[in-house]
């Protein structure tokens, strides 16, 4: 979908911001250029939507040429988002998301309605649209820069370290919502961070950008991290390289088994009965697992729903094979606890059963 | 074209320049009207602008106030206090000092309130009273301003002092008023261009010296 | 100093007259400066090495005595408001060119950034985005040269057109200093009128400031 071919960018001072690259950001994924600063990420990106234009060679969208359409026509038919969202400050929301549609001569009302929907697709309160963009918190304006670049329903998003400058909450909060976006909108999104972690989590393809403007590698990331192409990306992977793999893989092939469990309104005494060791897994009434119940701190008969409980994590089929390891090292049995979409439980994995899998794949 | 030749012939006449009403003397005169004025304003305003950015107090009113003093029409103030304290330079100092006060009040005062406010707390947290966090920090950052509104009062002083010709004394303005007096174009030209030739060299002065003092400075 | 009320009671017509006519010389002085400002300012803004040569000029022009001026531009202009007007114009400059540059200046380039990103042209952006970011500074020294404007327009009357400064040639003149008083107040009095309804405007023109910080 977008290709570059035999790209070089170099600036007027004399340094080189991309040096020959040739590779195809496939249609419809999201492809994550990750690096450290000056490697030249930014740079490709913006060379798409020619906010900078390339020294040699080309860039094409959709199989033209970027160049053959005049820079504001193009640039309209792409999303573009950046860090703190570059909201123009003296609009309301409202018109900063509609700014693409107008200039597309969509007609006020017709702008105004869609940027409308679009504050309720990025989880914005309708209120909000009447306000300007200093009125909002740093993550509500970098939900506000997406939903601008989303207005025209454009094929192609580009983000440039979008999330960057909000707290690390705020910024999973955020992923999360792309991805589930994404899910829905199947956009070819080139994004740009500095951070591999965010890079594993939101892409389907990673490019990885060395100093000089070399692209050095591009990849799905289970094989980025599986298999480092040479030093440099085994270093920017970082060293607990192994750790993110897991992250990848999800708990669907892990088998699970029945496991006993009382219910918060249980007595002690039925709890005393069920129990064949130190500890028993609590679930709530409507059958979410509630913690880790300790059968030896219980005295007399007071009811379950009293005594202190170890948190627990029920796990579903899409969450990693990383968290099942962090649960069996975290829980007092060595469990993993499995539950359905719904939360409610379902079995547990045992340590073994988890590291026998993990075991199985390398 | 006729009129600049004039021009140049009367500024390079040697006999214009000497004597007690040669452009050496009025050339003198001009800058000791405009010396005087600007520095009587400065120890007026200096301490002003300092306290109102130090103590973050009155600014409303200094500001405003000194927006005032932008307003005073320059011939209207020299004819009034002419006219109620007779002849002598009273009339021109009061109103070229009232000229040059708002520029040195408004920049030395937005220079302290440019001063970040965690470089304040630094300083108190270091221990520094309020005087010391004043001259040691706020000053020293608030300087390149503080000269910069110096540097625009002197300029604005050094064309404006003109107006000592008007009551009768000395200085660049006498080739201004006579000239017109005489209906001599090219004296009033020459006149002209003297003031603007000394307030662009007093200016590209003060620049040099800001450069020097300041060249360590990123801005 | 005895002022003689009387002459203000019976003056008040002539008062009213000459404030207007100050006026008729302002107005069209901080206009015509804005007209010749904002383009040069675009330029100077635009094309870093302009920016010294233009702000520069401005600066020296600022250095020539106010009443030479005039009269420099007698032969070009004549004995007619224009002249009085063109002069006025140039001192504006200086405050207008300094002011809308540091506006242009002041607007943050991600902003800028994201208006072409979008799909806006230069012309577009700068029209929607940078002048309206920009409104503030560039009030501020539409503010200072009004009020500069109306406090010059006296040196004017040299060529009859001073408006309330035809009332301290009059005064000196006769050794009178009633009218000069008046003069020097209504100076003030329309220099503040003229700054405060500048401040209505811009208050009209930047909704975006008025809202306070996050809700």
């Amino acid at each position: 979908m977008i290709r570059f071919e035999s790209v070089t960018k170099r600036f007027a001072n004399g340094t080189t911001a991309v040096d020959d690259l040739s590779v195809e950001f496939l249609e419809g994924g999201i492809t994550v250029l990750v690096g450290s600063s000056g490697c030249g990420k930014t740079t490709t990106l913006r060379m798409i939507n020619r906010l900078v234009d390339p020294t040699s060679g080309t860039v094409s969208l959709g199989g033209r040429d970027v160049r053959e359409l005049p820079a504001a026509q193009l640039r309209r038919g792409i999303g573009y988002v950046i860090q703190q969202a570059g909201l123009f400050p003296h609009r309301t929301v409202l018109d900063n998301i509609a700014t693409v549609p107008t200039l597309l001569g969509w007609g006020r009302r017709k702008a105004r309605a869609r940027a409308a929907e679009l504050l309720e697709v990025v989880g914005l309160a309708a209120e909000s649209g009447k306000r300007y963009p200093h009125q909002l918190s740093g993550g509500q304006q970098q939900r506000v820069g997406v939903a601008r670049a989303l207005a025209a329903d454009p094929p192609v998003l580009l983000m440039d370290e979008p999330f960057g400058a909000v707290d690390p909450v705020v910024r999973t909060l955020l992923q999360d919502e792309l991805i589930r976006l994404q899910a829905e909108l199947r956009k070819t999104i080139v994004f740009v961070t500095h951070d591999i972690d965010e890079a594993v989590r939101l892409g389907d393809r990673i490019a990885i950008f060395r100093t000089g403007g070399h692209m050095v590698q591009i990849a799905p990331p289970a094989e980025l991290l599986a298999r480092p192409a040479d030093d440099f990306v085994a270093g920017f992977l970082g060293a607990e390289r192994g750790l993110k793999l897991l992250s990848l893989i999800s708990l669907q092939d892990v088998p699970y088994e029945p496991i006993a469990a009382v219910r918060t309104t249980d007595t002690a005494a039925q709890a005393r009965a069920e129990a064949t060791g130190r500890w028993l897994l609590a679930v709530s009434p409507d059958g979410k697992p509630a913690g880790w119940l300790d059968v030896h701190a219980l005295d007399g008969s007071d009811s379950i729903g009293q005594a202190a409980l170890t948190p627990v994590r029920g796990l579903t089929d899409a969450d990693s094979l990383l968290s099942a390891l962090n649960e069996t090292v975290s829980s007092p049995t060595g469990m993993a606890v499995r539950v359905d979409a719904a939360g409610v439980l379902v079995g547990a994995s045992r340590d073994d059963v988890v590291h026998a899998h993990q075991r199985s794949l390398a | 074209m006729d009129l600049l030749s004039k021009l140049v012939a009367w500024l390079t006449s040697a006999g214009q320049w000497a004597g007690s009403e040669g452009i050496a003397q009025r050339l003198f005169e001009h800058v000791e009207y405009s010396l005087l004025s600007t520095l009587v304003a400065a120890l007026i305003a200096l301490p002003i602008g300092l306290f109102i950015g130090h103590t973050g107090r009155g600014a409303f009113l200094a500001i405003n106030l000194s927006g005032f003093g932008r307003a005073l029409p320059t011939v209207g103030i020299v004819t009034l206090v002419f006219l109620v304290s007779g002849l002598s330079m009273t009339p021109v100092y009061i109103s070229l000092v009232a000229l040059a006060i708002p520029s040195i009040v408004t920049n030395t005062y937005a220079g302290m309130a440019a001063v970040e406010a965690d470089t304040k707390d630094a300083a108190r947290g270091m221990g520094m009273t309020g005087l010391q966090s004043l001259w040691r920090v706020e000053v020293p950052l608030a300087a390149p301003l503080i000269m910069t509104g110096l540097r625009l009062a002197t300029v604005q002083v050094i064309a404006t002092a003109t107006i000592a010709a008007y009551v009768s004394f000395g200085g660049l303005g006498r080739y201004i008023f006579d000239g017109l007096a005489q209906r001599d174009l090219t004296q009033v030209m020459g006149g002209a261009v003297l003031v603007a030739a000394l307030a662009v060299a007093v200016d590209l002065i003060l620049a040099g010296i800001h450069r020097v003092l300041f060249r360590h400075r990123l801005t | 100093m005895t002022i003689e009320w009387g002459w203000l009671t019976t003056h008040t017509d002539d008062l009213l007259a000459l404030t207007l006519d100050h006026l008729a010389t302002a107005v069209p002085a901080v206009l015509l400066g804005l007209l010749i400002a904002l383009p040069l300012a675009v330029v100077a803004h635009r094309v870093r090495p302009l920016r010294g040569l233009l702000l520069g000029i401005s600066n020296i022009m600022f250095t020539v005595p106010s009443l030479a001026l005039f009269v420099l531009l007698l032969p070009i202009t004549g004995l007619t408001r224009t002249t009085a007007i063109a002069g006025l114009t140039v001192y504006t400059l200086v405050v207008l060119l300094r002011n809308t540059v540091e506006g242009l200046d002041s607007v943050p380039a991600k902003v800028r950034e994201a208006s072409l990103a979008m799909g806006r042209g230069s012309l577009g952006t700068l029209v929607k985005v940078e002048f309206p970011l920009a409104l503030p500074v560039i009030m501020a020294g539409v503010r200072v040269a009004s009020v500069m404007t109306i406090s010059l327009v006296s040196v004017a009357s040299y060529i009859g057109y001073g408006g309330i400064g035809q009332l301290f040639t009059d005064g000196f003149q006769r050794s009178f200093p009633t009218p000069v008083l008046a003069g020097v107040v209504l100076t003030l009095l329309l220099a503040l009128a003229a700054d405060a309804v500048l401040v209505v405007v811009q208050w009209l023109c930047t909704p975006w400031i008025r809202k306070g910080a996050r809700a």
